[in-house]
């Protein structure tokens, strides 16, 4: 997998945020490099919402932060409404992320803890205004009222008096309070409870729908993002495998980590046989030194001289749904692959 | 696995009976573990699910004598291959713990010592209660890396828990655990912070592991898909107490509790179609401190009735092996009746399973059109 491409982008006409090429490293000791993103391109529609799948180190918050440049990415462009947020100057660039929100995945911990609510969801608007504070307690109350907080009962109150997931609306009234274009989700859910992760998850929906949100939304569990997601973007050690809409990424995943995601992942009901072959799997390479080839050939079920030789490129194998891939699943290349 | 509706000739490894755990705190006395009975055979994978805060850990604490501290107040029964574990005195549960059960616990990293080499971890108490040799230790240690499928175990015997993935420190967790042969095996959340991927095999591992050895094995978690395909009973937890206990083809098929039904309805499912609305429970577990009068998920609960508020239903005996403690059962008319009622009453809890609409205050407790 893992390859490089741009045959899933659409028109940049048409879509709000486009990144190209997006790499990403950090400085490891002894002179090494953590080769975190490796050449992305990613775009997301208006009132879109693209999910970002993939286990631990694949890259994918990198990826989503590099969008709102938080670090900006070491080589490549992002551009949004036209303008490459790589090459604004530090005052352009932080009028422009008013735009782009983020909440984070511990939302505990992304409140601070001496801070009362109120002042916490103001925060924005004291950098951005309106300056007269009447307003400003309007529009928090309209913020907290939007996620389903009662704001006379909760502005003096401290984050430690709620619930992690009271704390994770109370983050999304926080993002919302500056009208934000598009919020990046970094794994909101992971640290919830099931019922607790099924009331974020409706009320995103709500939200994006009354406020015209995009959202980028990152989690490792599939089922959740085929749940809110439009488009869903595979990744594994930095790259690409697969891009989709949700519905048929699901039906018939073409990429050998997708199907390997998609076995993997706990299915409530006793009667779906599980899969046993996983037993032996070995772990995730080192972005340090990522294999040659397709970056998933050292797993992969169907590897062949190809795949460790050369990086396959995104093709598009149907509507709407691209894949890197040397032996894309349910094709005939593929059953010439050394099968399970 | 074992059949969990016989059990011929078999008697039970492990009888809980009426187990309460307590903790005395200036607010009150915090109800964690509040009368809780079952029965677990050799051989048998049982699960048990629950929210946060919904008592599964201090159960499996409890029972293997964990909770310590002035302020913990126990009291019940637990029976283990005869012995009564909670009257041992602490010297003699020594020699239970490890080689007779074991745990594995959530977080591999704070579990395992950040300072020792892992083959002494996975040694350590394989030498004190069979006083073997260091070379055979080593042997042992090296053998169990290989069962539990460590890469190049002979290597990683030398190396530290911070050099291994999250998923290979687990793998250690479960090698350390198995080392004596132990005839049961507590696994709280063992899977909770590791990805996908990993989960599958770590789950794989120990089911073959079990099956292998011929353990019992308790698999505590949050999550119900976790537990589906993998265990033969499954007991649902709701504020310390049992609410449903029924093998798991009975849990999934036929769910009695309301409780269960939510949880089932809240997780998203790979098959759904996305943007699937998804039913949310209101409100949030209750506080373990306040006595509760009635059935405790009843503010929560989208069927409840005036009796639920008034009166603590009973575990009691749906079926052959299905316990439930509901005044509504799922699935009976009665159930649909006070459905219906609440809808039309407009009551928010049952209205935030309708809609997924999120409702945090549920102390409006009666619908309205009730007489």
């Amino acid at each position: 997998m893992a390859g490089g491409g741009k045959a899933h982008l659409r028109p940049i006409e048409d879509v709000l945020i486009s990144a190209q090429d997006v790499v990403v490293e950090f400085p490891a000791s002894r002179g090494r490099v953590v080769k975190a993103v490796s050449g992305i391109s990613l775009d997301v529609k208006e009132g879109e919402t693209l999910g970002l799948v993939g286990e631990s180190g694949c890259g994918k918050s990198t990826t989503a932060k590099a969008l709102i440049q938080l670090p900006p990415p070491d080589s490549g462009t992002v551009h949004y409404k036209g303008e490459d947020l790589t090459q604004l100057d530090a005052e352009s660039l932080r009028q422009a992320r008013t735009d782009l929100q983020i909440i984070f995945q511990d939302p505990i911990s992304s409140l601070n803890p001496r801070r009362r609510i109120g002042d916490v969801v103001a925060e924005p608007l004291k950098v951005w205004g309106p300056s007269d504070s009447a307003s400003q307690v309007e529009k928090v109350n309209a913020m907290l009222e939007a996620v389903g907080i009662n704001p006379d009962d909760t502005r003096d109150k401290r984050p430690h008096e709620f619930s992690g997931g009271q704390c994770q609306r109370i983050s999304i009234a926080r993002a919302l309070v500056l009208n934000p274009q598009v919020i990046i989700c970094d794994e909101p859910v992971s640290a919830l409870d099931v019922s607790v992760q099924a009331q974020i998850l409706n009320m995103l929906e709500d939200l994006k729908a009354e406020y015209g949100l995009t959202l980028v939304f990152i989690a490792h569990d599939l089922a959740v993002v085929k749940n809110i997601s439009d488009r869903v973007a595979v990744m594994y050690l930095g790259k690409l495998c697969e891009v989709s809409g949700s519905d048929a990424l699901y039906e018939s995943p073409a990429h050998p980590y997708t199907e390997l995601l998609l076995n993997s992942s706990p299915i409530p009901d006793p009667d779906v046989a599980l899969s046993t072959d996983l037993v032996e799997q070995g772990d995730v390479p080192s972005p340090i030194d990522p294999p040659t080839g397709c970056r998933f050939h050292t797993r992969c079920a169907y590897v062949s001289d190809r795949c460790i030789d050369e990086e396959p490129q995104m093709q598009k194998i149907s509507d709407d749904h691209y894949v890197a891939c040397h032996h894309p699943l349910a094709s005939v290349a593929n059953s010439a692959g050394v099968s399970v | 696995m074992a059949d969990a509706t016989t059990h011929p000739g078999d008697a039970p490894l492990l009888v809980v009976e009426d187990l309460a755990t307590h903790f005395a705190i200036d607010a009150g006395l915090v109800r964690a573990v509040d009368g809780v009975s079952f029965e677990l055979y050799p051989g048998q994978t049982l699960g048990i699910v629950g929210e946060s805060g919904s008592g599964k850990t201090v159960l499996a604490r409890t029972i293997m004598r964990l909770n310590l501290g002035g302020n913990v107040r126990t009291s019940g029964s637990v029976r283990f291959s005869n012995q009564s574990l909670l009257d041992l005195p602490i010297s003699d549960m020594t020699k239970i713990w490890g080689r007779e059960i074991a745990m594995v616990f959530q977080d591999p990293m704070t579990s395992l010592n950040p300072v020792v080499k892992i083959g002494r971890q996975v040694t350590e108490h394989v030498r004190k209660h069979f006083g073997i040799s260091k070379a055979e230790a080593r042997n042992l240690a090296i053998e169990l890396l290989q069962s539990v499928r460590i890469p190049e175990a002979e290597a990683r015997f030398d190396s530290f828990p911070h050099e291994l993935s999250g998923g290979m420190r687990q793998r250690v967790s479960i090698a350390i655990a198995l080392a004596c042969n132990p005839k049961l095996l507590f696994a709280d959340e063992p899977t909770t912070a590791l990805d996908v991927t990993v989960q599958h095999q770590i789950l794989n591992l120990l089911g073959m592991q079990q099956q292998e050895r011929d353990m019992a094995m308790v698999l505590v978690t949050h999550d119900l898909g976790v537990v589906a395909g993998r265990t033969d009973e499954i007991i649902v937890m709701y504020a310390g107490k049992i609410v449903e206990q029924a093998t798991t083809s009975e849990i999934f098929h036929r769910t009695s509790h309301p409780y269960t039904e939510a949880l089932l309805r809240s997780i998203p499912k790979i098959d759904q179609p996305s943007h699937t609305r998804l039913a949310a429970i209101a409100g949030r577990p209750p506080d373990l401190a306040d006595s509760l009068e009635g059935c405790s998920f009843s503010p929560r609960c989208p069927y409840a009735q005036e009796r639920c508020f008034e009166e603590e239903p009973e575990l009691e005996a749906l079926a052959t092996d299905h316990l439930s403690a509901c005044w509504y059962p799922v699935g009976t008319p009665e159930n649909q009746e006070a459905w219906e009622k609440n809808l039309l009453a407009g009551r928010p809890s049952t209205l935030a399973i309708a809609n997924g609409q999120i409702v945090d205050d549920v102390s409006v407790h009666l619908p309205s059109g009730t007489s």
